[in-house]
Order: C-alpha cells, then sequence, then structure tokens
C-alpha cells in the first residue's frame, strides 16, 4: 500500500522525497485533495494543525479523537463552543474523516 | 529521520533544487518556474504551498515592500491594543524556504509570452504565474477623493503610512473632537472592517478622549455582523458612535479634504476633527496589465482553481478576484492562495486539479475582551463558488461575557496562526 500523505507531513527529507517518489506522485489526485481539504484549518490552528497562539492544535490527536471531536462540533456542540459548530456544519461524515486523518498524521 | 529540525528540511529543499527533479516537472524539461506577484495574503500563501506540494519547483515572489504590515488588526494598532511592530512580518522565512523572493514591483505582464518585467528592469520567464495584488483606491471615484486628499483625509485602507498618519491625527484630536468615517458601497476589502475601525476608535477615544464623537457616512443601508456591531457598540461606548444609513442620507457624495468636510448626497455638509475615507476599490493595477480584470474592475476566475476566466496560465487570488460569496478577507486570499497552489500541481503534472474547498472566519474586535465572528464554509459547485448549505454565519446575539471574550482571544489565535501559515513568522 501506498503511503496516503506523500505531500503534506513536512518532516519527510524533501531530497530523499525526491529521490524516492516516482513520477507525478506530488500530484497524486486523492492525497492533493485532501490536501486541499484540510488547508484551510491551517488558517486558526497552525500550519500542519500545529497552533502557535490561543487556539488549539489539531497535531498530535489521534484519528478517533479527531472524528469523535469535529463530528461533536456538528451535532453536539459542547458547552462554550463558538465558531467550530458553524465549521463543521459544512462537513459530511467522509469529509470529517478525511480531516482526522490528515491531522493525526500530520502530527507525526 | 523524522527528527530532523525544520531548518534541515529547509535547506534539504534548498539543496533539492539542484539536485534531481520530481517527475512532475520532468515534462517541462527543466524545473518550471512559478513567478506569484505580490506577498501579502493571498500571494506569500500560494508561494509557500506551492513549495510545500512541489519540492523542486522553482519559485519567485514579487513584492516590493521589505516588510509587509497587515491591515488585520491594523484597527487594533488604532486603538492601543496592538503594537506597529506585531502586524509588521518580514520575509526571512519564505526565503529559508527555498523561495526567491524579489524586492520591486511586477510592472508589465506578457500573458503570450509568459513575462513579467520588474521595475528594476529585470524580465522573468515563467510557465505559471500567480497575481494576488489585493486593491488599489479608484482615485476620484468618490468626488474630491485623489491620492492628494488621502494625504488630509487618510483612507488607511492598505496598512502602511496612512494607518500611522490616521494613529497620529487621532492622538492629535482634542478631546470633545469628532472622527467622521465616510463608508463606500459595492465590492471592498474586508466588508466588516469599517466597523471594527469604529469600535476600535472608540476604544481609543473613551480610553483618552470621552467627550468624542463617531460619525459613520455609509452608503449602504445594512452592514456586516450589524446586530452584534449596534449590541456590542452600544454596552462598551453607551452612545458614542452614531451611523447614518444610505436611506437616512448616510451617502457622502463629495469631499473636501482641505476643510476636512464631507457633502451628503442631499447636500447636508458634516464638519471633521479627523476624517477617514474608506473609497470606492478596484483590483491592483498589475490585474489591468494582464489581462485578468473585465469592465468590473475585479478578475473573474474559475472557482475550482482561481485561473483567470480570460487568461490562461494567470492564476489570481484575493482581493482582486471576483470570489463571491467569498468575502475580500484575509482569511479567503490564504484559503485562495492553497487552492490555486494545488491547481497548478496538479497542473503542471498533467493531472485534473482536485476538488477546491475554502473555509473563512473574520473575527472582528469591538472591545479589548468583546469579539465577534462571521465564519462559512466554501466549495466549487461545479459552476461558481457557493456556501456549504448550512454552515456559516454569526456569533449569536444572545451570548454571555465568557463568549465574547473567547472569540476575542480566538481572534488573536487566529492571528498567529495565519502570520504563522503565510509568512512564517509569528
Ligand atoms: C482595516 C482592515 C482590517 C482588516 N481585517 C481583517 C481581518 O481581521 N481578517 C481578515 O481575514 N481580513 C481582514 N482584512 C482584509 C485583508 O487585509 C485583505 O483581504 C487581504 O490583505 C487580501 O490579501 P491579498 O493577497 O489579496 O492582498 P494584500 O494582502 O494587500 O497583498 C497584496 C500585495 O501585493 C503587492 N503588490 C501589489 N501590486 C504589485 C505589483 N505590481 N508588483 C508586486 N507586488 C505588488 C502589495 O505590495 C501587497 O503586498 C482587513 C482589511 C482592512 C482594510
Amino acid at each position: 500500500m501506498t503511503p496516503r500523505h506523500k505531500i503534506p507531513p513536512r518532516r519527510l527529507l524533501p531530497a530523499l522525497a525526491l529521490a524516492l517518489l516516482p513520477a507525478a506522485a506530488f500530484a497524486d489526485a486523492p492525497d492533493l485533495a485532501d490536501a486541499v481539504l484540510a488547508a484551510p484549518c491551517a488558517s486558526c490552528h497552525g500550519p500542519d494543525g500545529r497552533s502557535p497562539g490561543a487556539i488549539p492544535s489539531l497535531s498530535g490527536l489521534s484519528e478517533a479523537r479527531l472524528v469523535e471531536k469535529l463530528t461533536a462540533f456538528r451535532d453536539a456542540p459542547p458547552p462554550g463552543t463558538t465558531v467550530m459548530t458553524r465549521h463543521m456544519k459544512g462537513y459530511d461524515d467522509a469529509q470529517i474523516a478525511a480531516l482526522a486523518r490528515y491531522f493525526s498524521e500530520a502530527g507525526q | 529521520m523524522n527528527r530532523i529540525t525544520r531548518r534541515t528540511a529547509l535547506t534539504g529543499i534548498g539543496a533539492g533544487l539542484t539536485l534531481a527533479l520530481p517527475g512532475l516537472v520532468k515534462a517541462q524539461g527543466a524545473a518550471a518556474h512559478v513567478v506569484v506577484v505580490g506577498g501579502g495574503f493571498g500571494g506569500a500563501t500560494a508561494a509557500r504551498y506551492l513549495r510545500r506540494y512541489n519540492p523542486g519547483l522553482r519559485i519567485t515572489l514579487v513584492e516590493p515592500a521589505t516588510q509587509f504590515v497587515t491591515c488585520p488588526f491594523s484597527n487594533l494598532y488604532l486603538g492601543g491594543l496592538r503594537t506597529w511592530e506585531s502586524i509588521t512580518h518580514g520575509y526571512d522565512a519564505i526565503r529559508s524556504e527555498g523561495i526567491g523572493v524579489v524586492h520591486a514591483s511586477a510592472e508589465d505582464i506578457d500573458a503570450t509570452a509568459r513575462k513579467v518585467t520588474l521595475s528594476d528592469g529585470a524580465v522573468l520567464e515563467y510557465d505559471r504565474l500567480v497575481l494576488s495584488p489585493g486593491i488599489d483606491i479608484r482615485w476620484g471615484a468618490l468626488e474630491g477623493y485623489d491620492e492628494a486628499a488621502a494625504e488630509l483625509a487618510p483612507h488607511a485602507w492598505k496598512a502602511g503610512p496612512q494607518t500611522q498618519l490616521l494613529k497620529a491625527q487621532l492622538e492629535a484630536m482634542a478631546d470633545g473632537g469628532t472622527f467622521v468615517m465616510s463608508i463606500t458601497d459595492g465590492a471592498f476589502r474586508c466588508p466588516p472592517g469599517p466597523y471594527e475601525r469604529a469600535s476600535m476608535v472608540a476604544h481609543y477615544l473613551k480610553t483618552n478622549k470621552p467627550k468624542s464623537k463617531i460619525l459613520l457616512l455609509d452608503s449602504k443601508e445594512t452592514f456586516s455582523k450589524q446586530g452584534l456591531f449596534r449590541q456590542g457598540w452600544e454596552a462598551l461606548y453607551g452612545d458614542m458612535i452614531e451611523w447614518i444609513s444610505a436611506d437616512n442620507d448616510g451617502k457622502v457624495a463629495r469631499v473636501d479634504a482641505g476643510a476636512l468636510t464631507v457633502e451628503s448626497a442631499f447636500g447636508v455638509t458634516h464638519k471633521a476633527d479627523v476624517l477617514n475615507v474608506v473609497p470606492p476599490q478596484k483590483a491592483g493595477w498589475i490585474a489591468d496589465r494582464a489581462g485578468v480584470t473585465n469592465e468590473t474592475g475585479w478578475v473573474p476566475v474559475n472557482g475550482n482553481t482561481f485561473e483567470s476566466a480570460q487568461v490562461g496560465g494567470i492564476y489570481v487570488v484575493g482581493d482582486a478576484t471576483i470570489a463571491a460569496p467569498m468575502p475580500k478577507s484575509g482569511f479567503c486570499a490564504n484559503a485562495q492562495g492553497k487552492v490555486a497552489a494545488a491547481a497548478i500541481t496538479a497542473d503542471l503534472a498533467g493531472q485534473e486539479p482536485p476538488p477546491a474547498s475554502f473555509v473563512n472566519t473574520c473575527y472582528s474586535l469591538i472591545g479589548p475582551d468583546y469579539g465577534i465572528s462571521v465564519a462559512g464554509v466554501y466549495y466549487f459547485d461545479g459552476e461558481k463558488l457557493a456556501e456549504r448549505e448550512g454552515s456559516g454565519g454569526v456569533s449569536p446575539l444572545e451570548a454571555d461575557e465568557a463568549f465574547r471574550r473567547a472569540e476575542a482571544t480566538y481572534g488573536a489565535g487566529w492571528y498567529a496562526s495565519i502570520s504563522a501559515d503565510t509568512w512564517g513568522t509569528v
């Protein structure tokens, strides 16, 4: 099986990545699609979900925990929720699963 | 290997440039070259995400300023809540990622020859071009408001000397003075911006010159987050801020910057002690030179890629574009920069672009511990950009103090994150 994320994990040594990846790997469609789906999250949660400020980080959370949290924001927001409900109402279960996978791997 | 520091990784990227090229750009014979014009929210983001998605790509960012000052949080600077340094960002982190940063202005674009001519005389050839030039003012579209007038009655709608001029004028104003803001209608940068500015000026005046007044003369009948702003103004500033809508003769027809007066459509004259004009706007002029603007003065794009609808090979992001229902915000410019970077990546590899996905969240600060927001999730529906049904909307009107405080805190958190994401700075 090929790794799902050829692009985002930043720590993949790029020179090595160049050497190992087959032609056109960087633009492998499903992977780039996941990266695009996840990309806007960085504007608040920091690059790769590592937040430098007051907004919680996403990196470091497990895939299961992320699915649970993101789904709860959409369907049963915990007390104190501000903007996340308004965001998550724009994502279906499959998109939430993709985001959870993306950020659980981005934190490694 | 997972433990290498970011810096090592970045050096790796630089080294990669001189080594083998990734498969996706091999088709070009040599590393493809993407030129990005504009190092603000859209352009800097596009350059960095192009690098993230294509370690071997040649990328050149063209931006005249060596230091970028953000409009976001410039209102907080006016309110005395932020320093100038804290809203200023450099380009060192971007350079360290193996992106060429040229401090010059793009003067002309030849889309047929795929060449950009710079103010320093250099000519850059590109395979793909990204433009994120932001806005320009439509000088003279509001009678009496030209470049000379802006030196007396600043717009401060591009952060920089204009913002500092407005702050100096506020500081020089006597207690009991009147701050007047004329607000345009139509498409303009940052729909909630004028009202956040009124809030931050009110905070400054309440703290320092409590007898002063704020008069907002609006060319519109309603405005962004209106209910929330008015509720917050009343709670924090009593009757200091007066808002006059277009249907109450709020639209300014002409400006006399020398006299610091404005005249309404029905001939009523208002005298200001400090006059701030949020004027009519259009896409940054280089977009005209590239042939990507239409009769509106803005740039139509393919919503899935942000490639110009008029000129192939040129991608345009940010305020310059027609991207409704997305607002003209730094958040959207950043999101569009990423979508364009991914679309260019796919295009250079001869593949279909991935489905676009965008978010916007505009925080506005009404007082130091009083924040509000408006959000939306957007996608391309096959024909046009659209908002995901059921998503988005504004903060609730009936929220408590803790909620407003949380949104003030998250607003600051957003600023830290988007700065890290856009310029790699804190
Ligand atoms: C008062 C105020 C408050 C705001 N607050 C917020 C906020 O809280 N949140 C938010 O999301 N948005 C906010 N905005 C909106 C935000 O500033 C813009 O939406 C954002 O800057 C748009 O990004 P851009 O890349 O299109 O343009 P910009 O960020 O303006 O970048 C354009 C860059 O292009 C460069 N350029 C122009 N022409 C050329 C050329 N010919 N050659 C080379 N370079 C060129 C310019 O020097 C500039 O650096 C605010 C705006 C204002 C005015």
